[in-house]
């Protein structure tokens, strides 16, 4: 079947691809920039069409102890929220990861700390890739650039979240939730009608009942469980790494960038190879796991790498870690809610690696 | 089994007046002695059991004592972050409308943390069944005050006794649940006697029964007693139970469907 | 008239000693083991069983469950 042409917002996107998807349930509250989301779903009524639940939950931490419930029936569900909704959730992921249950998280960064600003922002790359939530535990993370990849990573994120039985999160940010752009849309997949063995949907048939818990009192059970959790990163690192590059085949300096921060890269680099730079970009896609392998080969052959990212400085540090001091390895980044220019990240290249010139 | 029998000439399979039923797993219960848990506990598995509803009902635990609900009960149970039960137990229903489904939770889950949760989940009229121990303080974490605790009573965090000025008064989280059109059936209980068991059991069944008709949320509140969080045997907690904490929490219906149907 | 007689079995060591069976026993058939059980709790049994009519009192009421009930008629 015939993928459809839509011109829509990121959020929207999101929905409407949920939909498609077959999720079972969506369960979210309103917060700028996402609340587009919540709305779209509630105005498509998606109940009459796959038979897919929409609830405004009374709070982001309903919503997320929601989506455990759900998935814990081994149901496709997904909440979304923006930073200081994810902020609330945290507890909810952790146990969804302890459980070892599968759901999609979405968020639509802003600006914080705090009450922040409602501009875009990619201060939460800590808060989703080193854990937000206690305990020793990872999200499967998706970082989309377009509002296509907004479409097609809900799909993706089920997809992994199911095979790993793993919670995975899109980090978006307020630019692409908000902006318009074309989008090929998948034709309608029907919900599952099928459980995995471990969810809970009443005994059944099934001679032992199902338990859904994050909970083992007893030390050595739950150093178990902790190594078990440790294998199934380490399987996700070695297959599921996916990025992007963009002329880094001759390149002298790396750029390494995300979303909304690798659009305005891509431009950097085709302004700076006109002036003679040779300027390479790297776009990680999952920001966990996350692509050092790939970096590291780079910065073997490269003279200096630069993060570019709106915040302060957070997915620098893996940037560092990858490539183990080969090159320098500095960061620049707008903050407050401010986008980055093309020109601005050129002028950062030449003041940093480049001595101004 | 080390056994401790009457006339032996009685005990034999025709003469069977009462057994613990294969839906109560026969696990030791970790709770306290004399706590009410075990028994609440009993008489769910007994419904569950007497309405063929094994294969069909999932059950949420709180965290609290009764975390480890799942090692008593032989269903499909979800343990469910602190208070957040009426929000995981609303998806599972929705998604699985066919399902029995309750929650089973303390004071502190409840009415403290979770009070958002019980409140709007009840407001929303989700068909579930609350399951609602109230002892008045926190069993697990050590014997804390609770929202339920009443005037005067002594708590870890409260060794003076609760002052309300201070501290609030106790919450009367089933009266509150009460005023909620999306409620349809609300009852306070308690399984100390033997009578009182009875009646918390027929309450339940309503309870359980009412769930097919989709009519809203069943709130089930037992008083029950915390000997060890008290401070007393269990014979003389369920005593003072009784005198103490009764005149605050009133055993019997706070909202019944004939009601509704009358308005 | 019959008379109803009746006999418990108690699950000895799973019995935590609470009393409460004791405290609802209508006829006076339950008191506690002078001895404890293996878990140091001074368990419930039958300390006369003639007087017990199988009304299941003390069974329904025990927070454990660890009392099983058989009446006959005399």
């Amino acid at each position: 079947m015939e993928r459809e042409l839509r011109l829509m917002k990121g959020n929207e996107a999101v929905a409407e691809a949920a939909i498609r998807a077959g999720v079972d349930g969506y369960f979210g509250y309103p917060i700028t920039p996402q609340s587009e989301i919540l709305e779209y779903l509630m105005e498509a009524n998606p109940y009459e069409r796959t038979g897919m639940v929409v609830l405004q939950a009374e709070s982001e931490v309903a919503a997320i102890n929601m989506v455990y419930g759900g998935a814990g029936c081994g149901k496709k569900v997904m909440t979304s929220s923006s930073s200081p909704g994810i902020s609330l959730k945290q507890e909810g992921i952790s146990y969804i990861a302890g459980a070892e249950l599968p759901c999609l998280i979405v968020n639509v960064a802003r600006g914080g700390p705090g009450l922040g600003t409602i501009q875009p922002a990619q201060a939460d790359y800590f808060q989703s890739v080193k854990g937000g939530g206690h305990g020793d535990y990872h999200l499967i993370v998706l970082a989309p650039a377009s509002v296509q990849e907004m479409a097609d990573f809900v799909e993706l994120g089920f997809e992994l979240a199911f095979k790993y039985r793993n919670p995975a999160l899109i980090l978006s940010d307020g630019a692409i939730g908000q902006m318009m752009e074309k989008v090929y849309l998948n034709p309608q997949k029907p919900r599952s009608s099928e459980s995995p063995d471990w969810a809970t949907t009443g005994k059944g048939s099934r001679e032992d009942r199902n338990i859904i818990t994050s909970l083992d009192l007893d030390p050595d059970g739950q150093e178990q469980f902790n190594h078990k959790l440790i294998e199934k990163y380490a399987e996700i690192e070695k297959n599921e790494v996916r990025y992007e590059e963009f002329h880094c085949d001759d390149a002298e300096y790396l750029l390494v960038a995300y979303g909304t921060s690798a659009r305005v890269c891509q431009k950097s680099v085709q302004i700076a190879r006109e002036h003679g730079i040779k300027l390479g970009l790297l776009r990680p896609v999952t920001l966990f796991p996350f692509p050092k392998k790939r970096i590291a080969e780079i910065s073997s052959r490269v003279k200096g790498i630069l993060s570019v990212e709106m915040s302060s400085g957070q997915m620098v540090e893996d940037v560092q870690l990858a490539v183990n001091g080969r090159v320098p390895v500095m960061h620049f980044g707008r903050m407050g809610g401010i986008v980055t220019t093309p020109d601005e990240v050129v002028e950062q290249v030449k003041i940093l690696f480049l001595g101004g010139k | 089994m080390k056994e401790a029998t009457g006339i032996k000439e009685i005990i034999k399979p025709e003469n069977l007046a009462y057994a613990r039923t294969e839906v109560m797993l026969n696990n030791t219960l970790s709770y306290c002695p004399g706590c009410g848990h075990g028994t609440t506990h009993r008489i769910l598995a007994e419904l569950i059991d007497e309405l063929g509803l094994q294969s069909k009902t999932i059950g949420v635990s709180p965290v609290g004592c009764s975390v480890l609900m799942y090692h008593y009960l032989d269903v499909d149970i979800q343990q469910a972050a602190h208070g957040r039960a009426p929000a995981v137990a609303t998806a599972i229903k929705r998604l699985l409308p066919d399902r029995f489904v309750f929650t089973y939770q303390g004071d502190g889950d409840l009415a403290a943390i979770g009070t958002s949760e019980t409140i709007h989940a009840c407001n929303r009229g989700e068909n579930i069944l609350i399951v609602f121990i109230n002892n008045g303080i926190y069993g697990m974490t050590g014997g804390q005050m609770a929202p339920t605790t009443i005037p005067g009573m002594k708590s870890s965090t409260s060794p003076q006794g609760r002052d309300v000025h201070s501290m609030g008064n106790p919450l009367k989280m089933t009266d509150i649940v009460a005023t909620l059109a999306g409620t349809y059936y609300v009852t306070r209980q308690s399984v100390h006697t033997p009578a009182n068991v009875r009646k918390t059991k027929k309450a339940l069944r309503k309870a359980i029964e009412y769930q097919k008709l989709n009519k809203g949320t069943c709130f089930v509140e037992i008083v029950s007693n915390c000997p060890s969080g008290w401070k007393m045997t269990p014979v003389d907690s369920n005593k003072w139970m009784e005198e103490n904490m009764f005149p605050y929490y009133p055993l019997g219906d706070l909202k019944t469907p004939s009601e509704q149907a009358e308005k | 008239m019959a008379k109803i007689k009746g006999s418990i079995v108690v699950d000895v060591e799973k019995c935590k000693g609470c009393e409460v069976c004791m405290v609802s026993c209508p006829t006076g058939t339950i008191a506690m083991a002078k001895e404890v059980n293996g878990k140091g709790y001074f368990n419930a049994y039958p300390a006369n069983p003639d007087l017990c009519i199988g009304c299941a009192s003390c069974a329904i009421v025990c927070p454990d469950g660890v009392i099983t009930v058989y009446k006959t008629k005399i």
